[in-house]
């Protein structure tokens, strides 16, 4: 069990990063308004513990572990957010705050019954990002909420670290993993070629979140951005 | 719905002992060449082009070949036999209930694997099939080479390879499928073996639903697999016959998904993919090759700058196209019929030269209005949608229509009600749901067609400017967007996220788009000069009797105190209702002369046309609204049409009159 303030690190940093880039201490300094000398204090202790990595100049980036932890949380965050902001109908203001109080209470067992409760969203409400995938191994959420309903066996996790295709950039590839939405989107998306292991490569993707395109069974395919974002992936080898 | 009775299917067999009559579908994914198909072998014309969901009903066309009647049914492109959507769900009753003689399957070898995934299906419908390996240039193209004999063997089905564009292997396609009809060589077998947990368990299940006795009309394999996809509508089908073969496959299926730890369709899906990858594989080949030109073409067009330039320039380009050229032949042929302008100006004179003014101006009009600016249009308009750009344009604008709760495909419908609003809103079927095809309507509503174009450059491009001209298409497709947005708060509902398949760009065909271009206007000529002539003699007759007095009278608090228009806008606007070009037709009619900036100043020319682009959609648009969503729509939008144009019209003659 990771501390509190670990988990709120490894959040920051999971936010702050883009694509994977490091993060420089001043930018977590002003993330959390403390002074630059005590974040590279946490960081070290972070570094330590194989959840980061960290360089003194070029800043700290996540290491596999510490981003297994910080999804996590994410994940939790926003599911909290939503549970917040739709069910209790909390003043818009307090979500936030709220939700990071509670987050670090949140067993992982409560927290996928809360995905199912609130029919598994996929965004978070207040700025619209996405809530990170759980680590069930299901191929959609309909089968999650499916083999609940019928009293849920020991399923075990998944490995893979998975992606929103939304966020693969042009060239990159990937194998499909889990589709979170209901079943006529995902019955369409099957029908297109988009079945459980099958490797696509992004071809173009729109700015100002419009649709990405991929190439999957040798068809070019335009997906929304929304759509795209419900479609998870492992990324392969970057090269092509 | 199909329905079946008992009666007709006898007929159909009585016929086919004969030999004589022959029903022949086509079936296949969008854009594969089905429509291209059936144009070649009925000489029909169906509406073609390079994006998916052109035909949204099927479409029925006769041939005689080597002593056969032959009927050819041009299904809708479809993907998949589920229920995501209408178009499925139909053409799946169709081939199982009306049982066509043969199915050809037709396949774009370039995306042969995906294609084959819906040939699967079609083998598991045991539908007497013949494919039609189209599009073999463009495979070629990509550096696909397929052998079509291979094909033919590992999926015990006949298969043609095509080029439908050049009519290449067409005799040979209706050779193979009337030789086929004729000797039904059903697929006994079953082609498409699924892994063993699953196959045991659809024989099981097929077994069971043939001991109970069902009589669905489907086969039982297929309702077996249709039962463990939890396929809604097969389920109701059956749940209504036996809650026992409901329980097996619940059973079944849950046992499946144990299994694979997926959802039961989604196993099935994975594994006719499986097939459909393991027997492309097999029979094609993928040559290395450079960058083809429609790869670097598709790269443009997608762009994050190029891509916008392009689609805007795709848009205006089309309208501005219409303008200069639509301009030079309507002042050409104005010229040439000048000289034939009837000496005698009079409306009050004898009925005979009433009715002669009359005719001849509606012909005159129809001349100088359709010919000019209907053809260019239609023209470019084609060639647009033959070459694949339209779908770049979608998918470049997909953001932009998310504003106004569309998704980008929705940008094709409204491209085409720039030529006519009426086939524009039915092909809103391409949306996916009724919200987003009444909200795509609504936009197309206010889409400035061929006719609103005459009107507008009949009274602004030609007496005021043309740069008044784009700005009234400017202040259009603003008002598009914001009343758009308004519409969508009035219509709450999710949206639906954009899926399409991006085809290859391909060379616009001559003869496709010549055909195409004549067939539409054509449609508008025969439906247009009558109404011109009839119209223009019952305008001049009408005014002459002094009809119009007090319905301009009545109208003059909107058209004259706040519009600042004569009072004879109050005809106009009623007449417009009809067929749009009426204001302009009207307009000439009442003060006998082509020249009206005599009688009308730049602010009421500009307020006109500004009008007459958004009053009311024309009584064919409306018509066509309430047979698609209702005559409630249709008023709502009708009258939404109004207000916005007595509002806006309002605040632009009293924003003009400041400017003039």
């Amino acid at each position: 069990m990771t501390s509190k303030s670990v988990e709120d690190y490894l959040k920051a940093l999971y936010v702050l990063s883009r694509n994977g880039k490091a993060v420089a201490t001043t930018e977590i300094s002003q993330y959390f308004k403390i002074a630059p000398a005590s974040v590279t204090e946490m960081l070290k202790k972070l570094a330590e513990q194989g959840y980061v990595k960290y360089s003194p100049y070029r800043g700290s980036a996540l290491t596999e572990k510490g981003f297994k932890v910080a999804e996590k949380v994410t994940r939790k965050h926003r599911l909290l957010e939503r549970f917040l902001r739709d069910v209790l109908k909390i003043d818009k203001d307090m979500v936030h705050p709220q939700a990071c109080e509670m987050e670090h209470s949140l067993s992982d067992k409560a927290a996928e019954s809360l995905c199912r409760f609130l029919k598994h969203p996929d965004k978070c409400p207040d700025d619209e990002k996405i809530i990170p995938p759980c680590d069930l191994p299901f191929y959609s959420c309909e089968e999650c909420m499916r083999l609940h309903s019928k009293g849920l066996e020991e399923v075990g996790k998944r490995k893979e670290n998975l992606v929103a295709l939304s966020a693969l950039k042009k060239g990159q590839m990937g194998k499909i993993f889990f589709i979170r939405g209901g079943r006529n989107m995902l019955q369409r998306l099957l029908d297109m070629g988009l079945t459980p292991g099958t490797r696509i490569s992004v071809i173009q993707a729109a700015p100002f979140e419009g649709p990405v395109e991929i190439l999957v069974r040798g068809s070019k395919l335009a997906l929304g951005r929304g759509i795209a974002s419900k479609v998870f992936v492992d990324i392969e080898s970057q090269s092509l | 719905m199909s329905c079946h009775s008992p009666s007709s299917s006898k007929n159909r067999k009585v016929d086919r002992k004969s030999g004589k009559h022959l029903t022949i579908a086509l079936a296949g994914n969008a854009n594969v060449g089905k429509s291209v198909i059936f144009n070649q072998l009925t000489g029909s014309n169906q509406i073609i082009g390079n994006w998916p969901g052109k035909t949204v009903e099927r479409a029925e066309g006769k041939l005689h070949f080597e002593g056969h009647d032959i009927t050819i049914i041009d299904l809708p492109g479809i993907y998949s036999f589920s229920t995501y959507s209408l178009e499925e769900l139909v053409s799946r009753e169709y081939v199982a209930f009306e049982k066509p003689d043969v199915v050809v399957n037709v396949i774009d070898a370039s995306v042969l694997e995906r294609n084959l995934f819906f040939t699967i299906q079609l083998m598991e419908m045991e539908a007497p099939l013949v494919i039609c390996l189209n599009q073999m240039d463009s495979a070629k193209k990509k550096g696909i080479t397929i052998d079509a004999k291979k094909l033919e063997a590992v999926l015990g089905v006949p298969v043609v390879p095509t080029v439908a564009i050049r009519g290449e292997g067409m005799h040979e396609l209706m050779k193979t499928a009337i030789e086929v009809a004729q000797h039904k060589q059903y697929v006994r077998k079953p082609v498409v073996e699924y892994g063993d947990e699953v196959e045991t368990r659809i024989n099981n299940l097929a077994r069971l639903i043939e001991f109970e006795k069902l009589e669905l009309g489907y086969p039982s394999r297929w309702v077996a697999i249709k039962l463990l996809e939890n396929d809604p509508e097969i389920r109701k089908l059956v749940s209504s016959k036996s809650e026992d073969v409901i329980h097996a496959s619940e059973t079944l299926s849950e046992e499946i998904s144990r299994i694979h730890r997926e959802p039961c369709f989604a196993v099935i899906a994975s594994e006719r993919y499986c097939v459909a990858t393991r027997i492309a594989s097999d029979v094609q080949r993928q040559n290395l090759l450079k960058t083809t030109f429609s790869e670097k073409l598709d790269w443009v067009t997608t762009h994050k700058v190029f891509g916008y330039i392009i689609s805007i320039g795709v848009i205006t380009g089309l309208l501005l196209w219409t303008f200069t050229v639509g301009n030079f032949l309507s002042s050409l042929l104005s010229n040439a019929f000048s000289f034939l302008e009837p000496v005698d100006p009079k409306v009050s004179g004898p009925i005979l030269s009433i009715i002669w003014n009359g005719v001849f101006g509606g012909f005159v009009a129809g001349v100088t209005l359709i010919i000019p600016f209907v053809i260019p249009f239609y023209l470019v308009l084609a060639m647009i949608e033959d070459s694949g750009i339209l779908t770049r344009v979608a998918f470049m604008m997909d953001s932009a229509m998310h504003k106004i709760g569309l998704h980008g495909k929705a940008i094709i419908p409204l491209i085409l009600g720039f030529g006519c609003n009426v086939p524009a809103i039915y092909t809103t079927r391409i949306m996916e749901t009724r919200r987003e095809r009444l909200l795509a309507s609504f936009a197309i509503t206010f889409a400035p067609c061929a006719a609103r174009t005459i009107v507008i450059l009949g009274l602004v491009s030609v007496f005021v400017g043309i740069e008044w001209t784009l700005a009234l298409y400017a202040i259009d497709i603003l008002l598009i967007f914001a009343l758009g947005r308004i519409a969508l708060k009035v219509v709450p509902g999710k949206s639906t996220g954009l899926i399409m398949e991006l085809h290859s760009f391909k060379v616009p065909s001559l003869s496709v788009v010549s055909k195409q271009t004549w067939t539409r206007t054509k449609s508008i000529i025969y439906m247009v000069f009558p109404i011109y002539i009839v119209g223009s003699v019952a305008v001049q007759a009408l005014y002459a009797l002094g009809v119009f007095e007090p319905v301009n009278n009545a109208m003059s608090f909107i058209t004259v105190t706040w519009l600042g228009l004569p009072a004879i806008a109050g005809t106009l606007l009623i007449f417009g209702v009809i067929r749009k070009e009426f204001i302009l037709l009207a307009l000439v009619a009442i003060y006998n002369t082509t020249n009206l900036a005599l009688f009308l100043t730049p602010v009421q020319l500009i307020v006109l046309a500004l009008i007459g682009m958004i009053y009311i959609p024309c009584l064919a648009t409306i018509m066509m609204l309430g047979k698609e969503f209702g005559w409630k729509a249709a008023t709502i939008i009708s009258a939404a049409n109004i207000a916005s144009a007595i509002f806006i019209g309002g605040i632009a003659f009293r924003l003009l009159t400041l400017i003039f």
